[in-house]
């Protein structure tokens, strides 16, 4: 008896939600910047599962694009995390709110 | 060849204005922006005289050219193009401005010395001659008008040219207000009569329209609202009843400017634009008859109220109007080439009556009462002297310019039957031969009235030249008017008759001609001039109490001449105050406050509101906007399942 | 072949676990720990998957480059520091929670009456095929080819980028 992919898109939707309520509740942006990296996974398990079981390599291509993107974003949110400690000594979510201006 | 030279005439000083208005401020030296300004006009004057002398050189049927400059409006059947005629009118018209507007650049180049805006003066006058040279070159109605509103505007730039000096009640920005605001009321008028023509003739080119015009009946209703409406326009540019008033204190801008735009050219706009639709007053003989009483009431009322003013321009801008009431009387009676003859030798000895005023106030450090002045001859030779020929030409005595077309004009004004304005006419001769020499008498002959500290002088020979020269024009002006009886060809009416042919055949009759008659008539007009003169040097040189006696004997008339028969304080009374309590009462603070003030800032209060609560939603925390995005996509989707 | 499900629980229990244990601890490096073990069964479901590749580069680069990268940060800027602060548990994170919630009510009831259809239970016979280092790198450089080159791209003005961000300014 397979898996079949009903099991793996419930799976992947769990890991999506709870990525969504880390995003929420969490106030350490370092933390806040996991769950994101946590829902991107999500969202590559839901494309390999769809590429597998529909035998389509576009999804697994997406996902090696998404993965280099995740790279790239990984480098510049830290660094912005390592300038906005720098300027305001916290990496408080709750504290941070020079958006208003 | 030189026709195709005319659009440069018109545009070198547009290139002028831009000079000195733009660099004038880093040029500063005087000399050079002095040349620039003259230079210009003078070039365009040059042009002139080249046009007239090839349009003389071509047969009389050919003399009618336009030259196309550029394309200005298109829209629909409405098209109006920078487009210059040039015919025998407008070519007389441009020497008259170019060359008379020439002398009084070069005038003021001595008159405006040392005054900080110099540069100022010069742009405006050079901006003030390429609007009347479109006025008077245009070949269609709007270019026409584009001119009539920039002759306007220069003339309320330079009339509030010292705008910061007292004149009479207010400041002279108020006369140039003035001047303004009657000249709107006038150029409405205009503008209306330019939409019947549109929507008439469908057309605002003149051609098309007096070709069209020429198939109307006589008496055509909407022939006869046309031009009321333009005639309206034309008493507003040319001071005449009702709308005179903004002339007299037009003299608060410095004195070349009241000889070029108040007395040689701009105010004879009016008289050119009737002259120029010649034929569409011949075909309303009710409007023409409108044209000829506003004329000779202008003419005779304009120089009763010239005979007690003290104020040597005032005395100056009276004669203007009376003047300028001789020519809408001749145009009103079907005497179209006199009117624009008048229109030259009026130009000349205007100009110069107002340049040597300009030398008198000069001399005379800014007075300019002429109860303060007299025997200033001695002091003043040049001045004196030229001023005495152009009062001699102004009053109409044989053989200067004046008397040539005064005496046309009354003669065409009582052969074609109107015996009432003739002698309405006559009488204004009379009272302007006794104005002009009470002037020249109180102003240069007797014994000195002025306080004894100062030192009158001539004026230098950028003024005196300009003065010798307008002096010989007024002298002289009058031999291209002669008229056959006394052995002249009357060369302008011939040269002029082309353009007049159409408006003169509709009017056919009338002109009897009766030399003897006209012998008589032209004796009677010089006899009325000459007992003015003599009358005038009677009361004010040997008599001197005589004046004084007539007033205490008639002192409500004397008064009511004053006071200028008190239009002004009517017009107030009637027109001004109402319209500003008008205003006040119920558009600024009804209207104004109450409805649209109120509805601009409940607009502003109900965005603000808004803003208020759309402010909420910025906290500037991050978390808050994930919140409100999940929200959205927790809806979105909920509301996807729930189709 | 009774294992293959067996596997799946586990593998699926112990990814949910990591993650909810990722976001209720409050020292950051246990969270990123926490992280690294998810990321570790995903690539075990990758496998079962037959996406052989990925399995390796989501070991590679996510758990081992991109965790590294947090961890390091976490211990540069020395942060342990939210265990100290008190616990707050304000309207908008009842809210948040609430949502999440909602949304994974949500997807579920997607998941749950969406029409079941043959293929959809059993993995594609190819599956074993296009999972492979050849089929993907054939893949990415005949098909993907200009997108691989600009992800090139983008990771060079993210290095950069990066520089520009975390450097000192001078004086």
């Amino acid at each position: 008896m397979a898996v079949p992919l009903t099991y793996y898109l419930a799976l992947s939707a769990a890991l999506f939600a709870i990525g969504v309520i880390g995003v929420l509740i969490r106030r350490n942006v370092i933390v806040v910047f996991m769950c994101i990296e946590l829902m991107l996974n999500s969202v590559n398990l839901t494309l390999v599962a769809f590429s597998a079981f529909l035998g389509d390599i576009a999804g697994q291509a997406l996902v090696f694009f998404v993965m280099a993107v995740a790279a790239a974003e990984a480098a510049v949110g830290l660094a912005i995390v390592i300038a906005l400690y720098r300027n305001k000594q916290t990496v408080n979510f709750d504290d941070i709110n020079i958006l208003k201006w | 060849m030189a026709y195709d030279l005319v659009p440069l005439a018109v545009f070198l000083p547009l290139a002028g204005f831009l000079i000195n208005g733009l660099l004038g401020r880093t040029i500063k030296r005087e000399g050079l922006i002095g040349a620039i300004g003259s230079a210009t006009v003078g070039a365009g004057f040059l042009i002139g005289v080249a046009t007239l002398l090839e349009l003389l050189g071509a047969p009389a049927d050919q003399r009618t050219r336009i030259v196309e400059v550029m394309p200005w409006i298109s829209a629909g059947d409405l098209s109006a193009n920078f487009a210059y005629q040039v015919d025998q009118l407008s070519v007389v018209m441009l020497l008259i401005v170019t060359g008379v507007g020439f002398l009084i650049h070069v005038y003021a180049i001595g008159y405006m010395h040392g005054d900080p805006g110099f540069w100022r003066f010069f742009a405006y006058l050079n901006l003030f001659i390429f609007a009347m040279l479109n006025l008077v070159m245009a070949d269609n109605f709007l270019l026409l008008f584009l001119g009539w509103e920039g002759v306007g505007l220069c003339s309320y730039l330079l009339i509030g040219f010292w705008y910061d000096r007292k004149f009479e009640k207010g400041t002279t920005a108020d006369a140039a207000k003035k001047a303004f605001i009657v000249n709107r009321i006038g150029d409405f008028g205009f503008l209306i009569g330019m939409f019947l023509i549109f929507s008439t003739f469908g057309s605002l080119r003149f051609q098309a329209v007096f070709a069209q015009a020429a198939g109307f009946e006589a008496g055509a209703p909407v022939l006869l609202a046309i031009t009321l409406a333009l005639f309206v326009g034309a008493t507003g540019k040319s001071a005449q009843i009702p709308l005179f008033v903004w002339l007299p204190d037009a003299m608060a801008g410095p004195t070349p400017v009241s000889a070029l735009i108040h007395a040689a050219t701009m105010v004879t706009a009016g008289v050119y634009m009737v002259a120029r639709c010649s034929i569409l007053y011949a075909l309303a003989p009710t409007a023409l008859m409108v044209v000829a009483i506003v004329g000779g009431a202008t003419a005779l009322f304009a120089a009763t109220i010239g005979l007690v003013q003290n104020d040597i321009k005032k005395v100056l801008a009276y004669s203007t109007i009376s003047q300028l009431g001789y020519m809408f009387l001749a145009l009103g009676v079907g005497a179209f080439s006199a009117g624009i003859f008048h229109v030259m030798t009026h130009a000349f000895f205007k100009a110069l009556l107002f340049l040597g005023a300009g030398a008198v106030i000069h001399a005379m450090h800014e007075e300019q009462d002429i109860q303060r002045m007299g025997g200033l001859k001695k002091h003043l030779p040049i001045t004196y002297r030229t001023f005495v020929l152009a009062a001699l030409a102004i009053a109409g005595i044989f053989p200067f310019a004046g008397f040539f077309s005064k005496d046309e004009i009354l003669w065409r004004t009582f052969s074609s039957g109107h015996g009432v304005l003739w002698a309405m006419g006559l009488v204004g001769a009379f009272l302007t031969a006794f104005y002009m020499f009470r002037l020249v008498v109180l102003t240069f002959e007797g014994e000195s009235r002025w306080a004894q500290g100062q030192h009158p002088h001539e004026a230098p020979s950028t003024m005196t030249v300009p003065l010798i020269i307008l002096a010989i024009l007024s002298v002289g002006g009058g031999v291209v008017g002669i008229p056959p009886s006394l052995g002249g060809g009357n060369a302008l009416e011939h040269w002029l008759e082309p353009v007049f042919r159409p408006a003169l055949d509709k009017l056919a009759g009338g002109m009897h001609e009766d030399h003897v008659l006209e012998y008589v008539l032209m004796a009677v007009s010089l006899g009325v001039a000459l007992s003015g003169i003599w009358l005038a040097r009677l009361w004010y040189l040997r008599n001197k109490e005589i004046p004084g006696t007539v007033a205490a004997r008639l002192p409500r008339l004397y008064r009511l001449l004053w006071n200028k028969y008190s239009v002004d304080e009517a017009y107030d009374m009637v027109v001004v105050t109402p319209l500003l309590k008008g205003s006040e009462k119920l558009l600024w603070k009804a209207v104004d406050v109450g409805v649209i003030d109120w509805a601009v800032n409940a607009t502003g209060r109900v965005v603000a509101w808004f803003g208020r609560a759309a402010r909420l939603l910025h906290t500037g925390f991050t978390a808050t906007y994930i919140l409100v995005f999940l929200f959205g996509v927790v809806a979105v989707i909920g509301w996807l399942l729930a189709q | 072949m009774t294992a293959e499900p067996l596997l799946f629980l586990f593998l699926a229990a112990f990814a949910v676990t990591t993650a909810v244990l990722m976001i209720i601890q409050r020292n950051p490096v246990m969270s990123a720990i926490s992280l690294i073990g998810n990321f570790f069964c995903l690539a075990a479901l990758y496998l079962m998957l037959r996406a052989q590749l990925l399995a390796v580069l989501q070991i590679a680069v996510y758990a081992g480059a991109i965790m590294v990268l947090v961890v390091f940060v976490i211990m540069l800027l020395n942060l342990g520091d939210e265990i100290k602060l008190p616990v707050r548990f304000g309207f908008r994170r009842t809210v948040g929670v609430v949502l999440g919630f909602g949304l994974l009510l949500e997807l579920t009831y997607l998941l749950l009456f969406t029409p079941e259809t043959a293929e959809h239970e059993m993995l594609h016979a190819d599956a074993p095929l296009i999972g492979t280092v050849e089929a993907m790198g054939t893949a990415l450089y005949s098909q993907y080819l200009f997108p691989l080159q600009l992800t090139g791209l983008l990771l060079l003005a993210a290095v950069v980028g990066a520089v520009i961000l975390a450097k000192r300014r001078l004086p």
